[in-house]
């Protein structure tokens, strides 16, 4: 290795070391952070915490919003995807795009929007009040909000994946006398079963730790319409910080282990060779 | 299957299903909602749109959000680009794991990351304590703003430059070395060039997130009128006066320059992508 090649070692050890230390600091400190704040007074304090009945409907609420949210969102990325990849149509860039906007939104823009439609003062507002329907600062309003902000996830996983098998499969499938459901359930779907998880645990982290959008639309009744970073906020305004960063924390646990998982999808199907930013989680 | 002019013709079955319920989704859950803010706009006064928009606390917010998120982005594609060197160049023990947390900021909860990073920064936090020393206040003032986005910028950039640099063929910069050149004149002459789209797009994509961003950012903050609050933050309060008008025109402002910056993402990577084929 000639000089010019390549630093000298002193100095590749010391940008390696600095590279380090930035990412230690600015990244892994804060992870570090939470769980020392979160057991700073004991594990009694920590189990009472979670155990307290706010925090067990606010896990409640954010389950709800995931259950909802990540299989419509799947349903959604899975027909997108095979209108879109599989098929040469007019206009397809564009709805490529628009499937996109949710990602360039402001998280409290995405919460407005559903109080413009369906708020006290939105375009549905006095038919829904009628009706005595709530969704804005109900558990609907969340939940919509929750399935804008992880809209595209899905849908941004299979497209490249759909393009890139092409359709030779299926119409094998076809030709052998498949009809259309048996083609998709034996020949589509096992292939693009990875790739469909991935964008399944990326949806589902979003979905959970989601808090502008949600906070525009739930109205901080404690016990009610908090989801857990909801709650994490009210706890810490209330100057709870033990308990703020105990709620936090299990919502950081949460957060490593979906990291885990991508990288094992990653992992498994090769895609981390492919690099490429993985733009899906510009929200 | 008919439409011949708008689809080609494809043996596959199921398309007009899976169109139609992609674009009835679509449209119900973005298209329809997202134009609101524009239809509500169109029904308020011009002269309540103006006050909106311009009050000095609104542009007070506009400069601290233009001026964080871009002095973190700054802060980012310099932090960013020595990371994915590293990274991509350099083998060192944990080498996997370091890449893995890379993409911490993307996975935690923006509220937690603004907690944890409040409680680090604050005059008795473990970071926080030492640059009080220095005579560095960050918790509740314009600079936590700038800690808070660049932790949320950060991966945008190391992921943008990443697959570039490793990508990039060192036989250049090999036959810049045998022709006399520095390392330093490969940086300049040879690699930078061949990462400048890259990192211009991870500043894009880390401006274009910091921009909006809200959970990460409230806590640190502080939050105080004309001097660390963020656009966002505007939109909630006047929210909570319920202000909706007032609330939609500053969300139309926001909406309008992030579709700008997405467009002129678009137009980059396309270009780089074109750059990258043309080699």
């Amino acid at each position: 290795m000639t000089a010019a090649r390549s630093e000298p070692a002193a100095a590749r050890w010391a940008l390696t070391g600095l590279a380090l230390l930035t990412l230690g600091v600015l990244i892994v400190l804060p992870l570090c952070t939470v769980f020392a704040e979160a057991f700073a007074k004991g594990w009694s304090l920590y189990r009472e915490v979670i155990e307290e009945p706010d925090t067990l409907s606010a896990i409640e609420l954010s389950l709800l919003a995931v259950g909802v949210a990540v299989p419509m969102n799947l349903i959604f990325g899975v027909a997108a995807a095979w209108a879109v990849a599989k098929f040469q149509f007019r206009g397809r860039n564009i709805l490529v795009t628009l499937i996109d906007i949710p990602l360039g939104v402001s998280p409290v823009v995405s919460g407005l929007i559903y109080v413009l439609v369906f708020g006290a003062q939105g375009w549905l507002g006095p038919w829904l009040n009628r009706h005595d329907i709530r969704i804005i600062f109900a558990a609907p309003g969340i939940i919509l909000a929750t399935v804008f902000v992880t809209f595209p996830f899905v849908a941004r996983e299979l497209i490249p994946l759909m393009e890139s098998q092409g359709a030779d499969e299926e119409e094998a499938a076809l030709v052998l006398g498949a009809n259309g459901w048996q083609m998709f359930w034996k020949v589509t779907l096992p292939n693009i079963s990875w790739g469909l998880l991935y964008g399944v645990v990326l949806c589902t982290a979003r979905a959970l730790g989601e808090f502008g959008a949600v906070s525009v639309v739930s109205g901080h009744i404690r016990g009610q319409t908090n989801t857990l970073p909801l709650h994490v906020e009210i706890l810490y305004n209330d100057y709870n910080y033990a308990g703020a960063f105990a709620v936090a924390s299990l919502l950081s646990v949460i957060a490593v282990i979906s990291l885990a998982l991508k990288k094992l999808l990653e992992w498994k199907t090769g895609q981390a060779e492919s690099g490429g930013l993985r733009r899906t989680e510009t929200g | 299957m008919a439409g011949t002019g708008f689809k080609r013709f494809n043996v596959l079955p199921g398309f007009w299903p899976a169109f139609s319920y992609t674009v009835l989704y679509l449209s119900l859950i973005v298209l329809i909602p997202l134009s609101a803010v524009f239809l509500k706009s169109a029904t308020t006064s011009w002269d309540h749109i103006w006050r909106s928009i311009s009050s000095p606390s609104v542009v007070a917010s506009y400069r601290l959000s233009f001026g964080a998120s871009i002095i973190a982005g700054l802060i980012s594609v310099a932090a960013g680009f020595l990371i994915a060197w590293v990274l991509v160049r350099y083998e060192f023990p944990g080498k996997p794991l370091a890449d893995a947390v890379v993409d911490l900021p993307f996975a935690l909860p923006t509220a937690v990351a603004g907690i944890a990073l409040t409680s680090l920064y604050t005059e008795n936090g473990w970071v926080g304590q030492y640059l009080a020393k220095l005579g560095i206040k960050v918790a509740f003032t314009p600079l936590g703003v700038v800690v808070a986005l660049t932790f949320i910028g950060l991966p945008f950039v190391i992921r943008s430059v990443q697959p570039v640099l490793a990508d990039s063929d060192q036989e250049l910069e090999e036959a810049a070395a045998s022709l006399g050149a520095t390392r330093w004149q490969v940086f300049t002459r040879v690699i930078f060039p061949l990462v400048r789209p890259a990192l211009l797009t991870g500043f894009a994509l880390a401006l274009a997130r910091a921009l909006g961003e809200y959970g990460s950012v409230i806590f640190i903050s502080g939050n105080m009128p004309m001097k660390t609050e963020i656009t966002p933050l505007l939109i909630v309060n006047k929210l909570q006066q319920y202000d909706y008008a007032g609330a939609t025109a500053i969300a139309a402002v926001m909406l309008i320059t992030s579709f700008l910056l997405l467009l002129t993402i678009n137009l980059l990577q396309r270009r780089s992508r074109r750059f990258m084929e043309a080699r």
